[in-house]
């Protein structure tokens, strides 16, 4: 019964437990100043760094071979057309396909078998290496000629940053849809609504922002993704003018900070560090658009 | 017990004052019988209610007439459910249609994320409806008595309004597909006493239209809305020592059951001595 206590309630700063809690507060607070701290040092030094570069002539311009003309090199506009160009014909394959077996997953299969396996199969596929993907589409597409004689091609670097973003995809409309409140799929079926009308007049609607923020983000990754762009449609220093040449190979950021970073020529390195601006700047717009949307749904949740 | 309920079923077989009529059913969820042995015939135009301590399987019953036991994995129905002459547990009948024909109206009030217009239209919409959809909307609402507090906003969302009003909404919106029967499961168990008086309200003006069947846990309730009463209980299941298994203990007009039960346990739960 003794607590030697009765003590008075006032705050004791010299207590252990007091210094313990502040000491520990101090500590972890330093910690997540440190995590954050390659972030914004990172995004910092390349918006510094590459911002400087940036002028009306870099981003239209086609980039000059390197050597041919050391004063300047050129721009990079057939690198951004080339990045929207590959990301565009990624997410025609892997929006169809991911939401579709996101669907199936949520909505059909909860927890069979063949479900299971599918929902193991894209995590597995999410953590695969990228380059992977790139050696993969490299030995069944480029390699084999499949695309109508094409080898490197603009296509082919689509279909393997889809490879990237579908476990994404899949993930993030599966769960999605599981967090869509059953009472509104009874609602449906009970006032008699087919189980197609259900998910696509309720449930999908309701799930929409976390879907499209999954996508947004599939997007983002793709687009600033490098290694399997080698593999696949390499790099061209000349704007696509007609249809024919997304059969052939087809520049984009990635590859172009790739290859001229490591010129030893100045003015290619200053156009890589543009090419580094762009994409930063392409990537925290998506970022941030995803955010929107989200804050968007959270917004009409309350309205409409 | 259960025989004669099974001979007053014959008394009005061919009867076409039935609408629903329960023959035998027993539903299991996985292994585990959740209630059996139900002979029951639910009256056309009147209200049906189903009261029962908890775990006695009226919300299983009641799930069962539309079908919506379907969506949970692992429950099965023997004996037959006949709607209209028809078994809709029949190999060859369209769940989907089934539920046209019998509509219900949920525990947790669950109006669309959407405007409280389109949470009416949405449903006659499906079901092919092609009148006049704002005289449609104005009529459910005001048969579901939630149209003067909610005319002036049809354009916001089914989530403006209180919990109460939400349940007439759903109610509306189940009127509006104009089924045959329609199911309620505990609609008022959500709702303070006022939003409870005035879905009950909506429940007599309802039964001239239509045939209702209600789960309730609330004995007055039971006896101020209802015509008929189907009382479950439950009781231990022989092959699983933990295990209850729910049964139909006496279905008679409410006046007969509330009066004069013929039952001990149905006297007892009644009375508030269990339950």
């Amino acid at each position: 019964m003794d607590y030697n206590s009765k003590k008075a309630l006032t705050y004791n700063p010299s207590l252990t437990r007091n210094i313990g809690n502040k000491a520990l507060t101090i500590i972890s607070a330093l910690f997540a100043i440190i995590s954050v701290l390659p972030l914004i040092l990172v995004i910092s030094y390349v918006l510094i760094k590459g911002g400087s570069y940036i002028n009306f002539e870099t981003l239209i311009l086609e980039p000059e071979p390197p050597g041919d003309d050391l004063l300047s090199a050129g721009g990079i506009g057939p690198a951004i057309t080339g990045t929207f160009i590959m990301t565009f014909i990624a997410s025609i394959i892997s929006i169809p396909v991911g939401v579709g077996g996101g669907i199936y997953l949520a909505e059909y299969s909860k927890s069979g078998r063949f479900a299971k396996f599918v929902r193991f199969g894209s995590n597995v596929l999410a953590g695969v290496p990228s380059i992977i993907a790139g050696v993969f589409i490299y030995a069944i597409i480029v390699s084999t000629k499949i695309l109508f004689g094409s080898m490197f091609s603009g296509i082919a670097g689509g279909i393997s940053l889809s490879i990237l973003m579908l476990p994404t995809i899949i993930k993030t409309t599966d769960e999605a849809l599981k967090l869509v409140p059953d009472n509104l799929r009874k609602a449906a079926l009970g006032i008699g609504a087919s189980k197609f009308t259900m998910i696509c007049n309720v449930t999908l609607p309701a799930a929409f922002s976390s879907i499209s923020t999954g996508i947004i983000l599939g997007l983002a990754r793709a687009a600033g993704e490098t290694a399997p762009l080698i593999f696949t449609a390499l790099f061209s220093r000349y704007y696509i003018t007609s249809f024919d040449d997304l059969f052939y190979e087809m520049g984009s950021l990635s590859v172009l900070i790739y290859n001229f970073a490591l010129e030893p020529y100045e003015s290619q390195n200053q156009l890589a560090w543009a090419a580094s601006f762009i994409l930063v700047v392409i990537l925290l717009s998506l970022n941030i658009l995803s955010r929107w949307i989200n804050r968007l749904d959270a917004f009409s949740k309350n309205k409409v | 017990m259960i025989n004669k309920i099974s001979h007053n079923k014959k008394n009005f077989k061919n009867d076409s004052s039935i609408s629903v009529s329960l023959d035998n059913v027993s539903i299991k969820y996985g292994n585990s019988v959740a209630v059996k042995n139900v002979f029951c015939d639910i009256k056309k135009n009147q209200v049906t209610s189903f009261i029962g301590p908890s775990g006695c399987g009226k919300s299983t019953v009641i799930r069962a007439i539309n079908r919506m036991n379907d969506l949970i994995e692992g429950c099965e129905l023997s004996g037959s459910v006949i709607f209209e002459g028809t078994d809709i547990y029949a190999k060859d009948i369209d769940p989907v249609e089934v539920r046209r024909r019998i509509g219900m109206v949920f525990q947790q009030p669950n109006p669309f994320p959407k405007s409280i217009y389109e949470n009416i239209a949405f449903g006659a919409r499906v079901n092919g409806f092609t009148g006049n959809m704002d005289q449609l909307v104005e009529e459910s609402l005001i048969k579901a008595a939630v149209w003067d507090e909610c005319k002036d906003k049809l354009n916001e969302s089914g989530y403006s309004l209180s919990g109460g009003q939400q349940q007439r909404l759903c109610i509306a919106r189940t009127i509006a597909i104009e089924p045959d029967v329609i199911l309620m499961d505990e609609p008022c168990s959500a709702l303070d006493p006022l939003s409870t008086l005035k879905v009950e309200e909506t429940i007599h003006e309802l039964k001239r239209n239509f045939t209702i069947i209600i789960v309730t846990h609330n004995m007055q309730q039971a006896n101020r809305v209802s015509d008929y009463t189907a009382f479950f209980n439950t009781e231990k299941d022989g092959k699983d020592p933990g295990g209850k298994v729910g049964f139909l203990v006496e279905f008679s007009k409410t006046k007969n059951m509330f009066n004069s039960p013929k039952q001990k346990s149905t006297q007892d739960y009644i009375s508030g001595k269990f339950g």
